[in-house]
């Protein structure tokens, strides 16, 4: 009696914040699948009315549109990679006792508290830019001639000022999941002869396995919807327009809410399909 | 075989020493237990004979051959952990196949040393399944299997049984005695329960704070203890201490005499007290006696049908060839 009440108790008072994140989340998505079906021209004579698949038709046969994917997922690939990779070592390297752990652990934090736009401008002015940049003074002292860095290699300068920022969160993560493995696990895997590679192999690895899966998820999510980095250092040029640029320029640039709604459309099902594709991993990986 | 053998060896971790300088031999094919209270540096003794440890100074001889800074892998012993450390991710046959899988062992002849481990320990009908699907009882079956494959010179036990709830720990007491008596192979075990080194060891090693109190069978242990903290520690319930007028009447500083060694009566006796709680075992029964002028507490140990009740007078006689003399230093009076 008294758990049937206070569940129906309970499900009138979390009715709010449940109303105001279903409207929160449905919406914008309705109102975009209403615009992506309309011919929808802020400038050029406004609301236009239905034009069916038109938006979607012309969307994917732009010739910019697999271009766009095709960056998005190179770069949100890199990124993962790269902070997995680095992750785990930065990760295995903290938990080294040392003098001075704590301040170095908030130092190796610290990239992820500064904001996508101001690291972006950070990197472009201080490190990349071809005359006064670190990276060309560096260059320049040995003698080599500076790489223009955002023009002749952009996609992998994105990567970069976005592997920094994300490097934090996947180092934080892993330093966790390395500190709970069982130390005792260690100790009996170095009598049962497992040299330091065969360790870091068979026991801390799979060890990991969880929260690469779970870093690799939520960075996924992420990453698809990286906008700052690419308007505050390339606008789009170089080849660095992704998929979330495309429908930034459709809409803002062009001036057509249409076009650009049906771009948001792709996106959500792109999403949605990385999504359920790292679900059934993630599902495999946490079974265990 | 498997003799091992420690020579002056002492183990510091910073200013604090933990061990002593040390000697100790343990022969091939004995069964040794290190017991102690908790902190006595038992484990810690383990794990400089295991390796896992560094020894800040002495030697070590395993095997014949000198061992002090052979790494752990080499030195062929097997060790099993309290918390048995198995590999969660790999299945049971893996576990235990991970050591010869290191070694380089032909595959073959792997499934066949799996096979025969399985078959001593049980395990034939759990081989594919992962440590998280077994009871606390089948993960140390696994820990031991996956230390016997390696055909080690010696096992190490780190209290392996102090996860198990009781009863199976009294099972697991058994198979463990019984692996040693099949395998004749050298075995060091740490506990802090002194039944568990009563009944399971050949030579049980008595430690304190690092240093060796007494070594012995456990029945020289339990007959003639060398100081007043063996006398303590060895034998359940607890043997009685006592000092003052009492003892010097035998010419000691303390006596001891075990609640087993001291008979009870209703009539007269050497001493006499109030029972206060009276524990039925059944086939025993252990009285603690109080208000007797020669300590807190004195503990009796009778036949199961001796029945006294809280707040009865209760008389008693120590057996006079039983009483344990020690002298102000705590030491042995023969």
């Amino acid at each position: 009696m008294a758990t049937q009440h206070s569940r129906s108790a309970a499900r009138l008072m979390m009715a709010p914040a449940v109303i105001l994140l279903l409207g929160w989340m449905l919406v914008p998505l309705t109102m975009t699948l209403w615009f992506s079906f309309r011919r929808y021209l802020p400038l050029r004579g406004g609301d236009q009315g239905w034009v069916g698949f038109d938006n979607y038709v012309r969307f994917v046969s732009s010739s910019s549109f697999w271009p766009a994917v095709q960056t998005t997922l190179i770069i949100v690939g890199g990124v993962l990679v790269i902070t997995v990779v680095f992750g785990i070592l930065l990760a295995l390297l903290l938990d080294q006792p040392m003098w001075g752990q704590g301040v170095v652990r908030i130092l190796v934090i610290a990239p992820f508290f500064v904001m996508p736009t101001v690291s972006a401008l950070v990197w472009k002015n201080i490190f990349m830019d071809p005359v006064n940049g670190l990276f060309a003074h560096l260059w320049k002292f040995f003698g080599a001639t500076p790489v223009e860095w955002l023009s002749q290699a952009s996609v992998q300068s994105i990567i970069m000022i976005v592997s920094w920022q994300w490097l934090p969160f996947a180092t934080l993560i892993l330093l966790t999941a390395v500190q709970s493995l069982d130390g005792e696990q260690l100790e009996a895997s170095e009598m049962d002869g497992a040299k330091p590679l065969q360790r870091f192999g068979y026991i801390i690895l799979p060890h990991l396995a969880r929260a690469i899966t779970i870093v690799v998820l939520i960075q996924t999510i992420f990453l698809l919807s990286i906008f700052a980095e690419i308007f505050v250092t390339t606008g789009g040029a170089f080849g660095t327009k992704t998929l979330s640029y495309l429908i930034f320029q459709r809409v803002l640039e062009s001036q057509n809410i249409g076009l650009g709604s049906a771009g948001g459309i792709y996106a959500v099902i792109l999403a949605n399909i990385v999504a359920i594709f790292l679900m059934r991993i993630v599902g495999k990986n946490l079974d265990a | 075989m498997g003799q091992i053998t420690l020579e002056k060896v002492s183990k510091t971790f910073g200013d604090v020493e933990v061990i002593p300088p040390l000697d100790l031999t343990i022969e091939d094919g004995e069964f040794a237990v290190f017991v102690g209270p908790s902190g006595c540096g038992k484990s810690t003794l383990l794990r400089l004979i295991a390796g896992l440890e560094d020894v800040t100074s002495g030697k070590m001889i395993i095997d014949g051959s000198e061992a002090t800074t052979v790494p752990p892998a080499k030195r062929g012993l097997a060790m099993v952990f309290q918390s048995y450390a198995l590999y969660p991710h790999m299945s049971v046959r893996k576990n235990i196949a991970f050591p010869m899988k290191m070694a380089g062992i032909d595959p073959a002849e792997q499934e066949t040393r799996i096979e025969q481990a399985a078959a001593a320990l049980n395990l034939t009908d759990y081989l594919d399944r992962k440590p998280g699907q077994l009871s606390g009882g089948q993960r140390q079956r696994v820990a031991i299997g996956r230390a016997i494959v390696r055909e080690p010179a010696a096992f190490l036990f780190d209290e392996p049984l102090s996860n198990l709830d009781a009863a199976l720990r009294v099972g697991m007491r058994m198979e463990i005695g019984e692996l040693h008596k099949k395998l004749a192979t050298t075995m060091i075990y740490v506990t802090h329960d002194q039944v568990e080194a009563m009944t399971m060891a050949d030579k049980i090693v008595v430690l304190r704070a690092g240093v060796i109190e007494q070594v012995g069978s456990p029945l020289e242990l339990y007959r003639t203890p060398r100081n007043v903290f063996v006398a303590g520690f060895i034998g359940s319930p607890t043997m009685n201490l006592i000092e003052g007028p009492e003892a010097a009447k035998h010419g000691a500083h303390t006596i001891g005499v075990r609640p087993e060694h001291i008979d009870v009566t209703e009539g007269e006796g050497t001493w006499s007290g109030v029972v206060g709680v009276a524990e039925h075992l059944g086939s025993d029964t252990f009285f603690h006696i109080h208000q007797t002028g020669l300590a807190e507490t004195i503990t009796v140990r009778a036949p199961g049908e001796v029945s006294f009740k809280h707040g009865d007078t209760i008389h008693m006689t120590p057996r006079p060839d039983l009483i344990h003399k020690f002298d102000a230093k705590g030491l042995r009076i023969e």
